[in-house]
């Protein structure tokens, strides 16, 4: 029995093409399909049809995570649990908490930043079918690729391959599962 | 399907017809993608080349003095190193602040040209975010041992000690802490995500060359990226937040340590132009030291075409120019002074020119005042070995410029009863001298095996990166570059 496909790949040479190709795969009404290439192309999201990343949501509860347990800490250290006079100053004030509170807001920040990359990217995943394709090196040098997945309702094997020749693709090649 | 909305230029740019500027290339000759990819994973893949061994060897015998030092110091006590009342904050303290300010230009680079999206930042960032983290290692050596005690270091951390005392959050060697370990944490994490997709990159050449155990390791930490461009999509955001955040921070940073100094109520110090002034100079001797470490590996490993010649000018320009707003701050710092009429502030600066440190003080002024400005002249600017050699002087300059800053306000405060004199001890030098070794290793350990430059950085400023064709045309010479926005009229073809 043959193994199950996971997609079509198509090559492309070089950014235009690619470009114009995702504009077309889009337009097919595609959902489930991605481009690869060795860095990202401007301009090429839109052409892909992907909203804005979601991102920045993620990165804003981080940084106000941070800036809160910076002001609860010191509060909660200084102020409550042991108070301590230093310097006839207040036992709690937001003015010497801030810089404190700073920089865990953007400590929380660049973790919250990171770590939700890495969940929207379903990252780390060292085992993919398209990393088994034998040209992908090249898709990290100087080659572009776009991959219809199999699991896509519009995906049928002959009109897709058929897509991706009239978008200008070279060596469709089916990919195992 | 009308998904690509097509934005046209203002009305104002058909009527006043702005003139075309060229822009220098970033990448010269017209490489290609795989010229680039070759170049800079070459330099992993090659052979070790002998001076490498030879620059290791050498590093690793200096960095041994930093050891040796901090061994004897655990050994023995705090003592062995020159303070004495009044100067208890010495020579720690002056190398502490010299070596954060050496990373700061790293983050400069990366994080605040990319958010004004300078794109020279791309050949250089890698390797100035690898010498901001190793810069920020060796910083935090001195506080840390210079505490004494250096097992009771955690008491620097928000744990309560034995007694159930918390520590003062309203002290700013406490803000340092966490100023200074965000900064090395967020650092590193820029440095790591920036250089996912390079390490993609190798670990597929070391696969294809079947050496299994390296591209394991570098596909580890690649952590399966595939170059997916809705992986990009994130990626870029992602990064854009981190440069958006490491701006704001690092300029907290040298502003917190400054707030060590402006806090005090020592002449000298209590002053607020420290945050500026100490951020002004974080950035110069960060500079210094970027165009000292890429001058060298630019001719060994002829990387002339990335590191261009407009790159070398952009550099010495802002080299230049915070090297300018440091004299302004020599010179407001004198005229405030006087203009403060605070006798005791008088004296201090009186004596940082005409007293016992004379000699520190004119050698500061003369390495960071007057060197930066021969890079007023373009002949200067393109003589590499000249640029050099002044980029060593800034380095030299902006060390004595914190020694000066602490030594002669401690030195000579308000009781000429407490009045001394700083001596460093050979303990204090070796330690010091040490860590330009451990900061040589760290850094000669990264350009073997780690991508050099960021490899699909480089790739977006190529010509051919463009989805309408190289740059130069009308489109983008206007400033309206996006591609997406100029669909009509492009060189593409339509569709």
């Amino acid at each position: 029995m043959a193994a199950q496909t996971y997609g079509l790949i198509a090559t492309f040479d070089n950014t235009p093409a690619l470009y114009h190709a995702a504009q077309q795969v889009r337009d097919a009404g595609y959902k489930n399909w991605d481009c690869i290439t060795p860095f990202p192309v401007h301009g090429l999201d839109r052409a892909m049809g992907l909203r804005r990343s979601i991102v920045p949501r993620i990165s804003l509860v981080g940084g106000i995570t941070g800036f809160c347990t910076g002001m609860l800490l010191i509060w909660w250290a200084n102020g409550f649990e042991y108070k301590l006079i230093v310097g006839g100053k207040p036992y709690f004030s937001p003015m010497f908490a801030f810089p404190i509170s700073y920089e865990l807001t953007i400590l929380f920040t660049a973790f919250a930043t990171i770590i939700g990359m890495f969940v929207l990217n379903g990252l780390p995943m060292h085992y993919h079918p398209v990393l088994k394709y034998d040209q992908i090196r090249r898709g990290m040098d100087d080659t572009f690729f776009i991959v219809v997945e199999a699991r896509d309702p519009r995906f049928n094997l002959a009109n897709t391959k058929a897509l991706l020749e009239k978008a200008g693709g070279r060596e469709i090649v089916e990919l195992e599962a | 399907m009308a998904h690509v909305e097509q934005t046209a230029p203002p009305a104002i740019l058909r009527e006043v017809k702005p003139a075309i500027l060229p822009r220098a290339e970033l990448v010269e000759h017209g490489r290609s993608f795989t010229w680039i990819t070759e170049k800079i994973c070459g330099i992993v893949e090659g052979q070790t080349p002998t001076w490498w061994w030879w620059c290791f060897a050498v590093a690793c015998f200096v960095a041994s003095f930093t050891f040796a030092g901090i061994t004897y110091l655990v050994a023995t006590g705090v003592g062995v190193w020159g303070h004495r009342n009044p100067v208890n904050w010495g020579w720690p303290i002056v190398n502490f602040v010299f070596w954060i300010g050496i990373g700061h230009a790293g983050t400069l680079i990366s994080a605040i040209l990319c958010l004004l999206r300078q794109k020279w930042r791309t050949s250089i960032n890698r390797s100035a975010e690898a010498m901001t983290i190793f810069a920020v290692v060796c910083a935090g050596i001195f506080p840390v041992f210079h505490v004494g005690r250096v097992w009771y270091a955690w008491f620097l951390f928000p744990i309560p000690n034995s007694n159930a005392i918390w520590q003062n959050f309203r002290s700013p060697l406490e803000w340092d802490v966490f100023a200074v370990s965000t900064y090395g944490t967020v650092s590193v994490l820029f440095w790591y995500v920036g250089m996912i997709p390079d390490l993609a990159v190798l670990r597929d050449r070391f696969q294809e060359k079947g050496r299994r155990v390296r591209s394991f390791c570098y596909g580890l930490f690649a952590m399966g990226w595939r170059g997916s461009n809705r992986h990009w999509s994130n990626y870029e955001m992602a990064y854009l937040i981190l440069a958006g955040i490491a701006t704001p921070l690092v300029l907290s940073v040298h502003t917190v340590v400054s707030f060590d100094f402006a806090v005090a109520l020592i002449p000298g110090w209590h002053t607020t132009i420290f945050p500026p002034y100490f951020v002004a100079g974080a950035i110069f001797s960060g500079f210094g030291m970027v165009l000292t470490l890429m001058l060298p590996l630019r001719s060994i490993y002829r990387l002339e075409d990335l590191i261009t010649q407009y790159h070398i000018d952009c550099m010495c320009k802002i080299t230049l120019a915070t090297g300018t707003m440091v004299g302004y701050a020599y010179a407001m710092e004198f005229f405030i002074a006087w203009y403060g009429a605070n006798p005791f502030e008088g004296f201090t600066f009186i004596n940082r020119a005409f007293g016992p440190y004379a000699w520190a003080y004119w050698i500061m002024i003369s390495c960071n005042v007057i060197t930066p400005q021969f890079f007023w002249f373009k002949s200067v600017r393109r003589n590499t070995t000249m640029v050099w050699v002044l980029s060593l002087f800034v380095n030299v300059g902006m060390w004595f410029e914190r020694f000066v800053i602490i030594c002669t306000s401690l030195t000579r405060d308000f009781l000429p009863s407490s009045w001394g004199y700083l001596s460093p001890t050979v303990v204090d030098i070796f330690t010091f001298f040490g860590t330009f070794g451990l900061f040589s290793v760290l850094f000669l350990l990264f350009i073997r095996f780690l991508p050099l430059m960021a490899i699909a950085e480089l790739k977006v400023v190529t010509p051919q990166a463009d989805v309408h064709g190289p740059h130069g045309t009308p489109e983008h010479a206007t400033g309206f570059g996006d591609p997406v926005e100029v669909e009509q009229g492009g060189p593409s073809p339509k569709h």
